[in-house]
């Protein structure tokens, strides 16, 4: 008898860290029934198999930062019943996007000996701003966990139990002291989207946003209190703003707002 | 209740063995973190002995007192509720079979808590709670058997937290509520003692194990200065208001300007109904592993702050955080009165503390009753 085919998954990389694929190498417990539920059909970081498309579930890490890529996106949506974006940079740009708000080519002259062999856009985009999306799963790097329950509810067709809350949620919950009103620390966890179990706070650290933006989320609202009442400088608010998610658009908005209010101060200050 | 003995600051930890000794795990307040909170109290050493808590509108610090009160301090960032509705607990988990779906019910043999230190704004928490978990046509099963093994001693403030306004809530800082034991901490010159009474039988059990001695004039005049110093501070402080009309106001103004103001600040974390003592909203996750076969329903905190919460078909209904500032705030002091009979608010300031931009509800109402008031004619 023939057994009933096996939903086949691919895991695609664009521009990233492949930080995000390796959460789903490292469900160590679960990789076996993973393998046994579906047929791991294009997975490079695992296997050098690779079968054809078409394909059920695509996981996308990176973002979009050459024009093969853009093109290359779009045969992969073409391809996938099911596309969802996995990481920081998929959703959101990633560290990489911090280009978005400088010259990419002062950059490559930096770095690299010979920057007349580096192609690259000027930005750096996440791939819901080429292809439709599916589900984005936040995070840099994601949760395993999460990753696990994203698969299995596209699997059985039901909605991911991933809520887009804020970290406070989970710090609550876990019975934490807030470190933004008992300590003094400035915290990103209110404008942020919980799925780490708010693990900085736990430890006594202000959250710093690896997750990016929660919905809803009102960073003017955040960074004036951080600046007013916490006594943040504008530089370390922006640096909050602008690592993993900093094309985000909430905080995106928020940092260009905010560095130009600094230098528009700086600017009454020299006259 | 009378509380008509008197029982030496020294002998304290007496009391905390004694409770456990009737097969009680005491739970009480602890120094965690920066701060005073609720955990496991295994003796009176535990206790947050010449602590206290300074509280304003987004800002706790724990300072050290300049005596060794045990219950010297307000409330902290954790309220009894989450011993009672925990944060988070599996309310099933189901098994497919070939032919059907076995489904368990997750049971637990519900602990036998005592809480040591309760406050009068927090014991009407614990009521309004009761009136929703156990009184309500829909109980919540997990809560009352939690909650009917409960043992309480409470305590009566003898000062409060800038953030506190259970006066004008009508919620202390008297005791005046059942418990099993109440004690009000004095501490006078050289004497540090408590006076402490018991109305239950379960109380009046405990008490007889302790070397109480029988209270007099002075200690009971003493003690009633303390709770009165409590009162004066919320009185006199900038907090207090009327919440006579609450309900009223608060039904006229559904449009108010005031919305539109507090949603630029309001971050809508939820942290308020977290830190909340009766906000008793949940949301409940359904979940199946890779297989399929095998599926889980968990039950945690949920907040009227969040988009899922008022999520139906398409999407939310209160997608923006004006609306969702209105219905916790307006739940909270209007319309919980037609659902429940009272008020949801106790006053104990910790919605204001744990804000984190600091925004504070009794200045919310005063600022609606400002906006309502008719301005210069035109």
């Amino acid at each position: 008898m023939q057994e009933p085919t096996k939903p086949r998954l691919a895991v695609w990389k664009f521009a990233s860290c492949d930080g995000c694929q390796l959460s789903l190498l490292d469900c160590e417990d679960e990789l076996l029934q993973l393998a046994d539920t579906i047929d791991i059909a294009y997975f490079m970081e695992a296997s050098s198999r690779q079968v054809a498309g078409p394909y059920d579930l695509s996981l996308v890490e990176g973002s979009i930062t050459t024009t093969e890529d853009a093109l290359r996106i779009r045969e992969v949506r073409a391809q996938s019943r099911a596309l969802v974006t996995i990481g920081a940079c998929a959703t959101a740009g990633g560290i990489q996007a911090l280009r978005n708000f400088a010259d990419v080519e002062e950059f490559t002259a930096v770095v690299y000996a010979h920057p007349q062999y580096i192609a690259t856009l000027a930005t750096s985009t996440p791939i819901s701003a080429h292809v439709p999306v599916d589900f984005e799963l936040q995070g840099c790097p994601i949760n395993k966990r999460q990753l696990l329950e994203v698969i299995s509810a596209f699997l059985h067709r039901r909605p991911p139990q991933v809520p887009p809350h804020s970290v406070c949620v989970e710090c609550k919950i876990r019975g934490n002291v807030c470190v933004w009103v008992a300590h003094g620390t400035p915290c990103m966890g209110p404008v942020t989207h919980a799925g780490c179990g708010a693990i900085c706070p736990t430890y006594n650290r202000g959250c710093y946003s690896c997750y990016g933006p929660k919905e809803n989320p009102n960073t003017e609202s955040l960074c004036h209190w951080w600046r007013e009442e916490l006594g943040a400088e504008r530089v370390t608010i922006i640096e909050n703003l602008r690592n993993f998610n900093a094309a985000a658009p909430a905080f995106e908005r928020e940092s260009r707002r905010q560095a130009s209010t600094g230098n528009q101060e700086q600017a009454d200050g020299q006259d | 209740m009378m509380q008509d003995f008197i029982l030496q600051a020294g002998d304290l930890d007496l009391l905390v063995q004694a409770i456990r000794k009737e097969g009680f795990q005491v739970m009480g307040p602890v120094l965690r973190d920066k701060a005073i909170t609720y955990d496991t109290v295994a003796s009176a050493a535990d206790l947050p002995q010449g602590w206290t808590d300074r509280q304003e509108k987004g800002c706790y610090r724990l300072e050290r007192r300049d005596d060794d009160a045990y219950f010297g301090y307000a409330v902290g960032p954790h309220s009894w509720k989450k011993f009672l509705q925990l944060p988070r607990r599996q309310v099933w988990k189901a098994r497919k079979d070939t032919n059907d779906i076995q489904v368990t019910e997750i049971t637990e043999e519900p602990p036998r808590m005592a809480f040591l230190g309760v406050r009068s704004c927090e014991l009407h928490a614990i009521a309004i709670q009761d009136r929703v978990f156990v009184d309500d046509q829909h109980s919540n099963e997990n809560y009352a058997q939690r909650r009917s093994n409960l043992f309480i001693v409470a305590v009566n403030c003898t000062s409060a937290a800038a953030t506190c306004f259970c006066t004008s809530m009508n919620a202390g800082p008297k005791v005046t509520l059942a418990t099993d034991l109440a004690m009000t901490e004095v501490i006078d010159g050289d004497e540090h003692y408590f006076l402490i009474g018991s109305d239950s039988y379960r109380g009046s059990q405990v008490l007889r194990q302790l070397p109480v001695t029988p209270s007099g004039k002075r200690h009971e005049e003493a003690a009633a200065r303390g709770v009165q110093n409590a009162v004066r501070q919320m009185e006199e402080g900038p907090r207090r208001f009327d919440s006579s009309d609450l309900k009223e106001l608060l039904y006229r103004n559904y449009e108010s300007a005031s919305w539109d103001q507090v949603a630029e600040r309001c971050l809508s974390c939820a942290n308020c109904t977290m830190a909340c003592p009766t906000c008793f909203c949940s949301t409940v996750e359904d979940t199946t592993d890779l297989s399929g076969d095998h599926a889980e329903r968990w039950e945690r905190w949920d907040s009227c702050f969040t988009a899922d919460f008022s999520y139906v078909t398409g999407g939310p209904v209160r997608a923006d955080t004006r609306s969702r500032y209105r219905q916790w705030m307006t739940h909270k002091l209007a319309t919980w009165h037609d659902q429940f009979g009272s008020s949801g608010c106790v006053g104990c300031g910790r919605c204001i503390t744990w804000c984190p931009v600091g925004i504070d509800l009794t200045e919310e109402v005063r600022n609606i009753r400002e906006l309502e008031k008719p301005g210069p004619e035109q």
